[in-house]
């Protein structure tokens, strides 16, 4: 199964991730090596096999509803890139014209 | 180089292993070249401070640390202000831990107060966290002295340490090769004699791998062992933080410091943590059941690191451990299947690297929306390895291939799991070569990324299954030194310990000296 460049600048982008074309040129032949390679678990992997999505299950893991002591506001603030008032400050989330 | 130490001073008057008590003050001689048990023992007798034993851990760092570049970040102030409270309280004759004021290079990717921590990503860089990961809490319970911040591949990806955004770390024993990754600089800081103890993570072998080349014990515990509170997440089901070290029972008495339940990691399980320190000191192998993993050998793996391997195998037979070669034929399935899960799991957890509420922020003129600035930052802010593993693990989860890639390694990962049971049956613990090679020269593998994934394909399958896996030193070929694995049943880490201990015993008693003792001076 092939990647093909535009498939890759199209993930990129699934990812909110910028590429240029020098990355795109490098990456496309990488993915399509490493995906040859990771292929063969088609070959094992039969129908009947359930999977495993976690090594040492728990189920129900709950800890006592008690109040504890959480981060201040000033504390989760201070690595924020912006800040305003005491809340996180982020570039505008909706389209001009909407 | 063979058998004679060429290390810069001479060894100090007391135990390597064990926890006696030195007799002829430790602080004479090289208080770096001492072992953690070592240290701490001198520490509680009142023979060496832990002021000093931090003040010379400072001073190794800054007369090798340019060479080695393990370090990101040192905290010589934070260091020494700890280790002065250890020693006000040693004199007021409070009871002070196992580990009580021994220097620690501390992974960068385990959030700590008062210290940046950048997991090796430029996207990360200059942010402190707001609270100390579980393991930290720990180790500053435990009264271990964290002197810094240790280099990395970027968010743990990678087996060379190369993928850091802060330049590449070397390997002490030849500076022109890699010290395994991704803890890389770890590994570095102990072998380097810049820390006696170090923490690493290993999601596919990223504890064991760099023990392995750099000469050194490095143990991933079972899964959810150890908290992962604070443990910056790559790939959440396999990810497990652990100890490097020289000698199996400083490892020993690292991982008693940092297991055990966390009710902050939901993925942490509550069972007693078994126990690791006796079993690195009973030093009886006999009747011990061991596995030879006939599919971890053959094509692929350096003659140098065969022999060393079989010599060990031997080694152990003469101990009274019963050999049996055992089959795992999904094991060679647990690469393709690794490059699978860990990739979906780390596009999934890097999604929290926004732009919006911590880090690198690029491109917030006013006029750009939020999904362009998260975009140009993250291009700006992840290195190539970080980059191809989210797209990986993006198209590996997008629909229409979800079932052929991402649903069949899952599927993988239980067949692997069935082969340790199966073997389980007959052996009470597995042994396989750490790696297929001693360290590659830096830049040998960077722009193949699936000849670097070939570094863990020993490692790997305890982090599918979840069991707790040991690397020690056991020999050098070419002067490079090569890796043991054990692997164990999960929850039965203790027994790591004791074939570990006895092994090592055997090996140092045969050289006369711990294997470290041959690397070159820096």
């Amino acid at each position: 199964m092939g990647i093909t460049r535009d498939e890759v600048a199209h993930l990129a982008r699934l990812a909110r991730m910028s590429v240029t074309d020098a990355e795109l040129d490098a990456l496309a032949p990488q993915l399509e090596a490493i995906l040859s390679a990771v292929a063969r678990v088609a070959e094992v992997a039969a129908a009947d096999i359930p999977p495993t999505s976690h090594a040492v299950p728990l189920t129900n893991v709950f800890r006592p509803d008690v109040a504890r002591p959480s981060l201040s506001a000033a504390d989760a603030l201070a690595g924020a890139p912006a800040a305003e008032d005491g809340r996180f400050r982020v570039p505008r989330i909706l389209d001009p014209d909407e | 180089m063979t058998d004679h130490p060429t290390s810069p001073v001479s060894r100090p008057a007391v135990p390597t292993t064990g926890a006696a008590v030195p007799t002829a003050g430790a602080a004479q001689g090289d208080v770096t070249r001492l072992t953690a048990a070592a240290t701490a023992a001198a520490i509680a007798a009142g023979e060496l401070s832990a002021v000093e034993a931090t003040r010379a851990a400072l001073e190794r760092i800054a007369k090798v640390d340019d060479t080695v570049h393990a370090f990101l970040h040192v905290d010589a102030e934070g260091a020494l202000a700890a280790a002065g409270r250890i020693d006000q309280r040693r004199a007021a004759g409070e009871p002070l831990g196992p580990l009580a004021g021994v220097p620690l290079a501390l992974k960068d990717v385990l959030a700590t107060r008062g210290m940046p921590t950048t997991c090796g990503s430029r996207i990360l860089e200059g942010w402190q966290a707001p609270y100390d990961a579980t393991v930290v809490t720990r180790l500053r319970a435990a009264d271990v002295v964290l002197l810094g911040k240790v280099n990395m591949d970027e968010f743990a990806m990678g087996s060379s340490t190369e993928n850091s955004a802060y330049g590449p770390t070397r390997n002490p024993w030849d500076t022109t090769r890699i010290p395994g990754g991704s803890s890389g600089g770890s590994a570095a800081a102990v072998a380097a004699f810049e820390a006696p103890l170090a923490i690493g993570t290993d999601t596919g072998g990223s504890i064991r791998q760099p023990a392995a080349v750099c000469g050194l014990v490095g143990v991933k515990p079972t899964y959810g062992a150890v908290s992962r509170y604070g443990l910056v997440a790559f790939s959440s089901s396999l990810d497990q933080a652990g100890p490097l070290a020289r000698t199996v029972t400083d490892a020993a008495l690292l991982h008693a410091a940092i297991a055990g339940h966390d009710p902050l990691d939901s993925t942490s399980v509550d069972v007693p943590v078994p126990s690791v320190v006796a079993a690195a000191a009973r030093r009886d192998v006999r009747g011990v059941r061991v596995g030879v993993v006939r599919e971890l050998s053959g094509e692929g793996y350096d003659p140098g690191v065969q022999a060393a391997f079989a010599a060990a195998v031997d080694t152990l037979t003469d101990l009274g451990a019963e050999i049996v070669e055992v089959s795992c034929p999904h094991f060679t399935y647990a690469m393709p299947a690794y490059y699978l899960i860990a990739p979906s799991e780390c596009s999934s957890n890097l999604a929290r690297f926004d732009a919006m509420r911590f880090g690198l922020r690029i491109g917030d003129d006013g006029q750009a929306g939020a999904e362009e600035v998260m975009s140009r930052t993250r291009e700006a802010g992840f290195g190539p390895e970080v980059k191809r593993r989210i797209i990986l693990g993006t198209y590996a989860l997008s629909s229409g291939y979800y079932d052929a890639y991402y649903g069949q390694a899952q599927k993988v990962r239980t067949l692997i799991s069935r082969d340790f049971a199966a073997a389980y049956e007959q052996v009470d613990v597995l042994i396989s070569p750490t790696t297929p090679t001693p360290a590659f020269p830096i830049g040998a593998k960077v722009d193949d990324p699936v000849a670097m994934y070939l570094s863990d394909l020993c490692t790997i399958p305890s982090n599918l299954a979840g069991g707790p896996a040991m690397s020690l030193p056991v020999g050098l070929t070419d002067g490079l030194p090569v890796g043991l694995q054990i692997m164990a049943p999960t929850f039965a880490d203790d027994r790591l310990y004791l074939v570990g201990g006895a092994l090592e015993a055997a090996l140092d008693d045969r050289r006369g000296h711990p294997l470290l003792d041959e690397a070159p001076a820096l």
